[in-house]
């Protein structure tokens, strides 16, 4: 059997379910097997360099780059996987939702406690940051997404029983304990 | 301040349960609720101030904002259909401010709100706790003009008055009561306390139980629970005291039929709660009125003093030995929910109106832990021509599984909005036909939690078998958009008034109305007609029926007028998520003055 390419990203997230993902521990090496890592921060491959069967997404979508970088996964992989609360439903980072981005940005830049340095009422408006989305979005709210495995993070154990799935193509044991939201 | 506090708490004797009055008392005297007024509430009840916040920051018409001059205005969808827009912006002119906020002066406040009851009537406001019916937007300007220049509110509500008592004295008020047809309920042969003067105290309250029984009358709130078995059912639990609660919540949309019984017959429906306290035992009887029929509180006190007088409430009534028993009327403040009979009985412990888990019942465990019985107005009028003219004599109308009459409201596109009461058995073509309403080309029966009927569903029946409802009809001709105008217009009621205790609730709503949003803007495909139907589902876990039938508007349009929907749904494509990458980044850039630039960096 051939092995199966997967590339993983992180957009707004907090790494949190990567490093999740690595707690699959020595199964790593059986996953190698399995599989074969295309881009992604585990091999720190930047590009796609061949098609992808697997992308996995931590994070939802905060800023344009986001949106791009997700945009060019679903272009490169043939089954999009939206990894743990933010991916799935913006988590945290999606608290913001209910306060205006002016508002945000007032509050980080211009008006915040903590903001002392800033005397010349600076905003971040340099054309190579990206720019900010007025809410943040789940992924599914930009492409298409083919599976969910919720948790913040998602346990080791769901992720490696889902990759595990989807590579042998059996059907996935989901009890439901390991079913949680955050 | 303190002064003002205090003089109220007594007025309650520093009861905790009454926060509800001693809110409402505070606002009705100083004209909003202050935030040092709550803390010096939460000092003299022993509460919390957050304790005095909840329940202060539920209700819709408990308000910290200062203005002389309150108006709500009604945002029900006949509302809409009678202009309301423009009135709405006739208001915002004449007061010179906007909604949600009060003009500079602090003459003037502004609100939305939900369905007050008048929507054969409409566009309806209430300003103060007055309604004013029938609106226009030269009728604002004129009203607003007045009272700027010093005329009181009531010269202004007294231009004319209504039809039957709300030409009353205690009353006086514009709002009119279109009974179209009267049935065995409505009749005007009605003589008031017969049943308590002659026919109570002679049986046992088994024997009324039975009568009750034998009627098959089931309750006319929206659940149709058997009555004479919720009342057996409320005295099996042994208990010091037990409470009759009459719901007049009657949050609805488009029913307002308890508001008229209340005004031509409020004798009959307090006549059936001491009927229903004879038959149970209850010596605890409240009317929970809701707040946008404030406007009746002194009317229905004077009918209760009055019973008191002839010995027909109080200590052993009629000379009935241990038939004691006692009415008050509690007020709302402003929320729908509090028509869910757990969330009114929190309410009236001076709570939050949030349902409570069930069981236990509140025929078991209700009002401060009291076997409660809560019935709707119709229910406890009928009831008392039920003692009067026997079981067999109601379980003859209407059909075999579903006895008497049902007193509609009726509203919408039609000639003759109003009430009118029918049997059960009753088409949906004849009560069309009924009301002239021609031209048909939707029905909405039960209101937004009911279900938008098409015209193949007019020949079906009213009744708990086919169709079953609380009485709201809404009439929709050929001219309305059903998807943009009335189901939006539901799905933002529901959303508006979910307690927000359980997250189906307080999300699927939302939820479902973007992805009926998306549908509206073009950018639906097939995939999300599925998942409108499958993601509907989950309501059905919901604490209580609010939240269960939300998804009902979109639900039942979308069974009825497929047609509707699918006609919006992109052929070409399978998914589009209506995600727009370029609107999305407007706002932030433009705060932080740049320039949105989307070249497609080359990734690869
Ligand atoms: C969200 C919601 C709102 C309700 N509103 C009312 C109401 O305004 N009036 C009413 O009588 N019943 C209302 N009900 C039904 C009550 O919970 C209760 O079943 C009814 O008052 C019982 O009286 P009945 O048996 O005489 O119908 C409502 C129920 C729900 C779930
Ligand atoms: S889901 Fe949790 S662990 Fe994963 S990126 Fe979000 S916050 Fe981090
Ligand atoms: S269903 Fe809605 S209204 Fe009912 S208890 Fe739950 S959140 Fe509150």
């Amino acid at each position: 059997m051939e092995k199966k390419v997967i590339a993983t990203t992180s957009l707004a997230g907090c790494f949190g379910c990567h490093m999740s993902f690595l707690d699959i521990d020595e199964r790593l090496l059986d996953l190698i097997e399995l599989v074969e890592f295309n881009k992604s921060p585990i091999d720190d491959i930047k590009r796609f360099t061949k098609p992808v069967d697997i992308g996995i997404i931590e994070g939802g979508c905060a800023n344009s780059e986001n949106v791009e970088v997700l945009r060019y996964f679903r272009e490169n992989c043939k089954i999009l996987v939206s990894l743990g609360e933010c991916a799935i439903m913006g988590g945290l980072p999606a608290m913001r939702n209910g306060i205006s981005i002016d508002e945000c940005l007032a509050e980080a830049y211009l008006n915040g406690p903590t903001v002392q340095l800033n005397k010349e009422k600076i905003l971040p408006n340099d054309e190579e940051i990206p720019m900010l989305l007025d809410r943040v979005v789940p992924c599914h709210e930009v492409v298409k997404i083919d599976y969910f495995l919720p948790g913040c993070a998602p346990r080791a154990d769901l992720i490696w029983d889902a990759l595990v799935a989807i590579v042998t193509g059996k059907e996935m044991d989901l009890p439901y304990e390991v079913i949680k939201f955050d | 301040m303190q002064d003002l506090v205090n003089k109220i708490v007594k007025r309650y004797q520093t009861d905790k349960t009454r926060l509800m009055d001693i809110l409402l008392d505070i606002q009705n005297e100083r004209g909003y609720l202050s935030h040092d007024d709550c803390s010096e509430l939460s000092k003299k009840l022993k509460l919390s101030t957050a304790e005095v916040c909840e329940t202060a920051s539920f209700y819709h018409f408990f308000s910290c904002k200062e203005a002389r001059y309150r108006i709500y205005l009604n945002n029900s969808i006949t509302s809409e259909m009678a202009g309301r827009q423009l009135v709405a912006e006739a208001f915002e002119e004449a007061c010179h401010t906007s909604f949600g906020e009060t003009s500079e002066e602090g003459l003037f406040f502004l609100e939305h709100t939900s369905c007050i009851g008048m929507n054969d009537q409409e566009p309806a406001a209430l300003i103060n706790g007055i309604p004013f019916t029938q609106l226009t937007p030269f009728r604002v300007k004129e009203l607003i003009s007045g009272l700027k220049e010093g005329k009181s509110l009531e010269e202004a509500a007294y231009e004319s008055f209504g039809d039957g008592n709300n030409a009353h004295d205690l009353i006086h008020s514009m709002v009119n009561n279109h009974i179209r047809k009267r049935g065995a309920i409505l009749t005007n042969d009605y003589k008031p306390f017969d049943v308590i003067k002659n026919k109570l105290c002679k049986r046992s309250p088994e024997e009324i139980i039975t009568i009750v029984e034998g009627s098959n009358i089931r309750g006319r709130g929206g659940a149709g629970f058997p009555t004479g078995l919720k009342w057996k059912f409320g005295r099996l639990t042994k208990a010091e005291h037990r409470v009759i609660i009459c719901n007049a919540d009657e949050g609805e949309p488009g029913t307002f039929k308890d508001r008229v019984l209340l005004t031509e017959f409020p004798e009959l429906v307090f006549e059936g709660m001491v009927t229903a306290a004879f038959a149970t035992g209850a010596d605890i009887g409240v009317l929970y009125l809701r707040h946008e029929y404030k406007y009746l509180l002194n009317y229905l006190n004077h009918v209760l003093d009055n019973m008191r007088k002839k010995s027909l409430l109080g200590n052993e009534i009629n000379g009935c030995k241990h038939f004691n028993f006692d009415i008050r009327i509690q007020l709302g403040a402003g929320a729908y929910i509090c028509g869910e009979e757990s969330a009114l009985i929190e309410s009236m412990e001076g709570k939050r109106g949030e349902p409570r888990d069930k069981p236990p019942f509140p025929v078991e465990k209700g009002y401060m832990g009291y076997p409660t019985i809560v019935n709707n107005v119709e229910t406890l009028a009928s009831v008392v021509k039920i003692i009067n003219n026997g079981a067999a004599w109601f379980d003859s109308m209407g059909t075999s599984d579903s006895a008497g009459t049902k007193i509609l409201s009726i509203s919408g596109d039609c000639l003759f909005p109003g009430i009118y009461e029918v049997e059960w058995g009753t088409t949906i073509n004849d009560v069309l036909s009924m009301a002239g309403a021609y031209d048909v080309q939707a029905i909405q029966v039960g209101g937004p939690s009911g279900m938008l009927l098409s015209k193949k569903g007019f020949d079906r029946t009213l009744s708990y078998s086919d169709l079953a409802t609380g009485g709201s009809m809404i009439v929709f001709n050929h001219s309305r958009d059903l998807l943009r105008d009335v189901v939006l217009n539901f799905m933002d009621f529901f959303i508006e008034e979910s307690c927000g205790s359980c997250s189906t609730c307080r999300i699927m709503p939302t939820v479902l109305k973007d992805k009926l949003l998306k549908i509206l803007n073009g950018h639906g495909v097939k995939q999300d007609l599925e998942e409108l139907v499958s993601w509907g589902k989950l309501l059905k876990i919901s604490r209580c029926g609010l939240g269960q039938t939300a998804g009902n508007p979109i639900l039942t349009s979308l069974s009825n007028f497929r047609s509707l929907y699918e006609d919006l749904i992109q052929q070409d494509k399978e998914f589009d998520t209506g995600f727009n990458l370029e609107k999305a980044v407007v706002e932030s850039c433009n705060f932080v003055n740049r320039k949105p630039v989307f070249e497609t960096k080359n990734l690869n």
